[in-house]
C-alpha cells in the first residue's frame, strides 16, 4: 500500500508542477504549489506509517502550518501588485525583467 | 480491503480535480479543485493512522487557507480568467512533456523499490500512552523550539500581511464641498439621466432618450452595456444598439472616488 500513496503523492506533484509552469494566473500558479505541498504531506504521512515513527507527522504538520503563512503573505503581494498593476497574470510583472 | 477500497476511490477523485484544478480557465472552479483534492487528503491522512493531521488539514488547508484563496480571488476580480497565449513558444507542451517525464521518473523509482512490511504505528502510539499524547509529548519535547519559532513564523506573517495590504492615504480625503464643486466644474451638474426616461422600453439596459429624440448614452450603466454587446442582446432599433455599443466601448478611467468606493466594498 506504501507504493500506491507514494505514487499518488508523486502525481500531485507533477500535476502541481505542471500547474505552475503552464498556468498565467499568478493565485492559480500559487494553488498549484499548494497542491505540490499537499502531495509531500501525503508522502510524509505514508513515511511516517512505513517506519512506524511519528517525526513524519510532525514534520507534516510544520509544512502546513508554513504553509499558511507563506499563502498569507503571498497573497498580500498579489494584491498589492494587482493594484498596482491592475493585472494578477504572471506576464505583466516584468518590469525586473532587464 | 476497506484501506484499499478508499484509496482508489480517493486517488481517482484527487488526481482528477488536480488536472481539472490545472486545466480550468477559471480561477474560481480551480479554486473548488483544490478544496476538493485537500479533502480528499485529509480522507487519506485519517486512513493512514494520522486523524491528528486530517483535522488539521481540514481546518488549516481547506478551511483557512481555501477562504483566503476564495477572498483574494473576488478581490482580484473572478473574471480574471488566463489568457492561453503562450508567451514562449511550445512552452505548454514541453510543460506537460516535463510533467510526463516527472510522473514516470517517479512511477520507476517507487515501483523498483521493495519496502519492509508496514511497521504501523500502534507501537508507537502504545508506548507514548495513546496517539494525541504521543504526538503532543513528540510536539512539545523534540520539536519544541520549532513550535516556539513558529508562532513567531505567524506573527511575522500576519504583520507582512497587513504592511503589503495597507494603502497609505497620499491625498487627503473629498470632503462633501470638493465633490459638489467637482460636480458643478465638470460637464454634468445634474445627476446622470436615468434608463428609460422618455425611452419606449424601460429595461435598465436601453438608453433613455433625450428632449431632441437623440439616445442619451450615459444614461446606461457602463458594465450593463458590455454585458450586453458581449451576449448578443443588442435591441433591434439600430439607434439604441449604436448607442449601447458606444457606452460599452467608452473606457472611461475610475475616478479616485470610485476606486475607493471599490475599495470599501471589496
Amino acid at each position: 500500500m506504501t507504493t500506491h500513496y507514494l505514487i499518488l503523492s508523486g502525481l500531485l506533484f507533477a500535476i502541481g508542477a505542471m500547474g505552475v509552469l503552464i498556468r498565467r494566473n499568478a493565485i492559480v500558479v500559487f494553488m498549484c504549489v499548494e497542491l505540490m505541498l499537499n502531495a509531500c504531506n501525503l508522502a510524509f504521512v505514508t513515511f511516517s506509517r512505513q517506519v512506524g515513527n511519528l517525526e513524519g507527522q510532525i514534520i507534516a504538520f510544520f509544512v502546513m502550518v508554513v504553509a499558511a503563512a507563506e499563502v498569507v503573505v503571498g497573497l498580500a503581494i498579489i494584491v498589492t501588485i494587482f493594484r498596482t498593476r491592475r493585472s494578477a497574470s504572471v506576464d505583466d510583472a516584468n518590469l525586473l525583467k532587464y | 480491503m476497506g484501506e484499499t477500497i478508499t484509496f482508489w476511490v480517493l486517488a481517482v477523485v484527487s488526481v482528477g480535480a488536480a488536472l481539472g484544478m490545472v486545466f480550468n480557465r477559471k480561477a474560481v472552479y480551480s479554486a473548488l479543485m483544490l478544496g476538493t483534492v485537500m479533502l480528499c487528503l485529509a480522507v487519506l491522512y485519517a486512513v493512514q493512522d494520522a486523524p491528528f493531521l486530517a483535522a488539521v488539514q481540514i481546518i488549516v488547508y481547506t478551511g483557512a487557507i481555501m477562504m483566503l484563496f476564495l477572498f483574494v480571488l473576488m478581490l482580484v476580480g473572478v473574471d480574471s480568467s488566463d489568457s492561453f497565449v503562450e508567451t514562449i513558444k511550445g512552452q505548454r507542451f514541453w510543460a506537460i512533456l516535463a510533467g510526463l517525464g516527472f510522473v514516470v521518473l517517479i512511477v520507476v523509482a517507487i515501483g523498483n523499490v521493495v519496502f519492509a512490511p508496514q511497521v504501523g504505528l500502534t507501537t508507537v502510539t502504545e508506548q507514548g500512552g495513546g496517539y494525541i499524547r504521543s504526538i503532543a509529548t513528540e510536539l512539545f519535547t523534540t520539536y519544541v523550539f520549532a513550535f516556539e519559532i513558529t508562532s513567531a513564523l505567524l506573527i511575522t506573517a500576519a504583520l507582512g500581511a497587513m504592511v503589503l495590504a495597507h494603502r497609505e492615504q497620499l491625498t487627503d480625503k473629498p470632503t462633501q464641498k470638493d465633490l459638489s464643486r467637482a460636480r458643478f466644474r465638470g460637464d454634468h451638474p445634474s445627476p446622470l439621466p436615468g434608463p428609460g426616461t422618455y425611452a419606449r422600453n424601460n429595461a435598465v439596459d436601453m438608453p433613455a432618450r433625450l428632449p431632441d429624440g437623440s439616445a442619451a448614452e450615459s444614461s446606461v450603466n457602463r458594465y450593463i452595456a458590455r454585458y450586453d454587446v458581449e451576449h448578443g442582446r443588442l435591441p433591434q432599433d439600430p439607434e439604441l444598439a449604436e448607442a449601447i455599443r458606444h457606452t460599452a466601448e467608452e473606457n472611461v478611467p475610475q475616478t479616485e472616488a470610485e476606486q475607493s468606493s471599490n475599495e470599501v466594498t471589496k
